[in-house]
């Protein structure tokens, strides 16, 4: 049972370094960019769709006023202007803003990236959005083509569809998940969340009320330790208690105080322990490697 | 350098701590954080001389907190915070971009014609298969008219097909009782033909990655409608007029058309013929060139749509419309392939 553990750790981790990418500064750090998954990707897409139709209705709306209160044509001028503006460069006007990134991919914490690491130019994001056209509504007119004309048999319009959307489903097929317009305009789109720096609960004071021996601290490794921050800082009562419970029972201590007090005074000791033996060059991923 | 530790108990901290090297460095993330912040908001101009002094200096001293973390602490938020705020760091301060106005300067001067000029090859190829997509559907129409009903639509024609009168035709050219109506609904029509003819050419240049093939044919099929028309209207002795109907927005329209067109060839090339590059690599170089071509090609057919919305309603005659059109095609041209001194640089 511990092994096959082991081995889902393992995978798990495997998967997670598949999604990074080598990005080395000029300064020779590696940022170390993580690709956007294809849902985050397919989200920012519908959420700026529903704001594009939100916009076009209420600019309709106000169109459609001014034209009545005025009664002169020019309003349906500034709407087919506005709706073509409004279409072809949503997503090039805010990909040039300096966080490349239009609402729906600020609120999935994704943005685009030039794949060689350099600026992102007109262009470069003129490109990678004229070929969206092309994959959105490709599909669609397959479909409208194949419903105007009796003569094409149902079977061509499936073929058509399904043809038009292996283009558009570029992004699954493959391992960079760029759409065939990152293709073409030699873009990445990667994650780029903002985290909020919290406080260092390690030099919380109350994190020396209780001694570990070194054999208490030596069952768990990085992992184990990284989700038992997680749960501190999330302050759940409840998880903290099935935490410190599980931890109690491993290392073989009697509930004696409270759980909060227990876990800090628990992760500081072996977060310790473990940044020492990283300092002498030995990383423990989890409690299944070898200590 | 490191602080002397005091006499460390079995279990106590290491005289390098990772939250010492936190309390010591935090000052400089923060900092880094709301200057980046104001930068993103109000951009660079916002920045006082200061600011943008520090600029540089905090990030790097971000990298520098980020590399040691990495090596050092096994704090999962600390090193999550550094890493975001590095990326973010690094393309804020790698990016920095020119100001709006020398970027647009430098488009319309350098950028737009070189890239223009730069797909000379694939632009006469195109400019050949629409040639040759008139030629052949005009040899046909004229020697058997039936041939029209094959390549024009009955809602594209709108009556202007073989079995038309000879006054019919006239009045679908400026000519006769027609050219009068409907002078208000001229800018309706003029941008209706703008944003429909801009999404065709943005098809057809999207169409390129797939080796080229579709934007060919799309190319071919609109050289095909074009000598179809033209041979109905040589017929009934009308061709010189037509001509002039057509060129008066022809010239920037079709331009623009194989321009789009050699755009999406470019493109498809570079994805079969990638020389020395890798595919990728030669991809995206390509479609780099590529979309500096097609933000011309729309503001061309902006143009166009003018002169035929505009230009070719209230100009109705045959000469003056050859006039404008020939200046057109001058104009392109001269801009495009005239060489300036930027080039030699």
């Amino acid at each position: 049972m511990n092994a096959t553990a082991a081995q889902a750790n393992a995978k798990s981790r495997a998967a997670r370094a598949k999604k990074v990418r080598q990005f080395i500064t000029p300064e020779g750090v590696d940022l170390e960019l993580k690709i956007a998954s294809s849902g985050l990707r397919f989200g920012a897409l519908l959420v700026d769709l529903i704001l594009i139709v939100l916009a076009l209705f209420l600019f309709s709306l106000v169109m459609l006023w001014i034209g009545f209160a005025s009664q002169s044509d020019i309003t349906i001028v500034v709407w087919m202007l506005g709706a073509f503006v409004l279409r072809t460069f949503w997503f090039v006007g805010f990909e040039l803003g300096s966080r490349a990134a239009t609402p729906g991919k600020r609120l999935m914490g994704i943005r685009v990236v030039a794949r060689d690491g350099g600026r992102l130019t007109a262009d470069t994001v003129v490109a990678r959005n004229l070929i969206r056209e092309l994959e959105l509504f490709l599909p669609l007119m397959m479909v409208g083509v194949g419903a105007a004309e009796d003569a094409v048999s149902g079977w061509t319009m499936l073929a058509g569809v399904l043809w038009s959307l292996t283009l558009s489903l570029f992004l699954l097929f493959n391992r960079d998940r760029m759409r065939m317009g990152d293709l073409i305009a030699g873009t990445w789109v990667v994650m780029a969340q903002r985290v909020k720096l919290d406080a260092d609960i390690a030099t919380d004071a109350a994190g020396d009320a209780m001694l570990f021996s070194e054999a208490e601290l030596s069952v768990y490794g990085i992992f184990e330790l990284q989700e038992l921050e997680r749960v501190l800082r999330s302050k759940d009562a409840r998880a903290m208690r099935e935490v410190a419970d599980t931890i109690r029972a491993k290392i073989g201590r009697a509930i004696a105080e409270e759980d909060d007090v227990f876990l800090l005074s628990y992760y500081r000791q072996l977060k310790a322990r473990l940044e020492r033996k990283l300092l002498f060059g030995k990383r423990r991923e989890d409690k299944y490697a070898s200590d | 350098m490191i602080p002397a530790a005091p006499p460390a108990r079995a279990l106590d901290a290491p005289s390098f701590s990772a939250s010492r090297f936190r309390a010591e460095r935090e000052a400089d993330w923060i900092a880094f954080d709301l200057l980046l912040t104001k930068l993103e908001k109000k951009g660079a101009k916002a920045l006082t001389s200061d600011e943008l002094l520090q600029l540089p200096l905090l990030y790097r001293a971000t990298l520098s907190s980020l590399s040691i973390a990495r090596a050092t602490s096994l704090d999962k938020a600390l090193l999550d915070h550094l890493e975001a705020l590095s990326i973010r760091g690094y393309f804020l301060v790698y990016g920095v971009r020119e100001t709006r106005w020398s970027r647009i300067r430098r488009f319309f001067l350098y950028d737009w014609p070189a890239a223009v000029r730069s797909v000379w090859k694939e632009t006469i190829i195109i400019s050949l298969i629409i040639l040759l997509g008139a030629i052949t559907s005009y040899s046909l129409v004229a020697s058997n008219p039936e041939w029209y009903y094959n390549f024009v639509g009955e809602d594209m024609a709108g009556g202007r097909d073989p079995r038309a009168t000879k006054e019919f035709l006239q009045s679908t050219l400026g000519h006769g009782k027609a050219a009068g109506e409907g002078e208000s609904g001229l800018h309706v029509f003029a941008t209706y033909l703008f944003t429909h003819n801009s999404r065709v050419s943005i098809l057809s240049f999207a169409l390129g990655f797939a080796f080229g093939v579709p934007t060919m044919m799309l190319e071919y099929y609109q050289g095909i409608g074009l000598g179809a028309m033209m041979a109905v209207f040589t017929g009934k002795g009308l061709g010189f007029d037509f001509g002039g109907w057509l060129f008066i927005h022809g010239t920037t329209e079709l331009f623009a058309a194989a321009l789009s067109g050699a755009a999406g060839l470019r493109i498809g090339a570079a994805v079969v013929f990638p020389g020395a590059r890798s595919r990728l690599q030669a991809a995206s170089h390509a479609g780099r060139t590529a979309g500096k071509v097609m933000i011309g090609v729309i503001l061309m057919l902006f143009m166009a749509g003018l002169l035929e919305g505009f230009g070719r309603q209230l100009i109705t005659d045959t000469m003056l419309r050859y006039g404008i059109g020939t200046l057109m095609l001058l104009f392109w041209i001269g801009y495009y392939y005239l060489p300036r001194r930027e080039d030699v640089t």
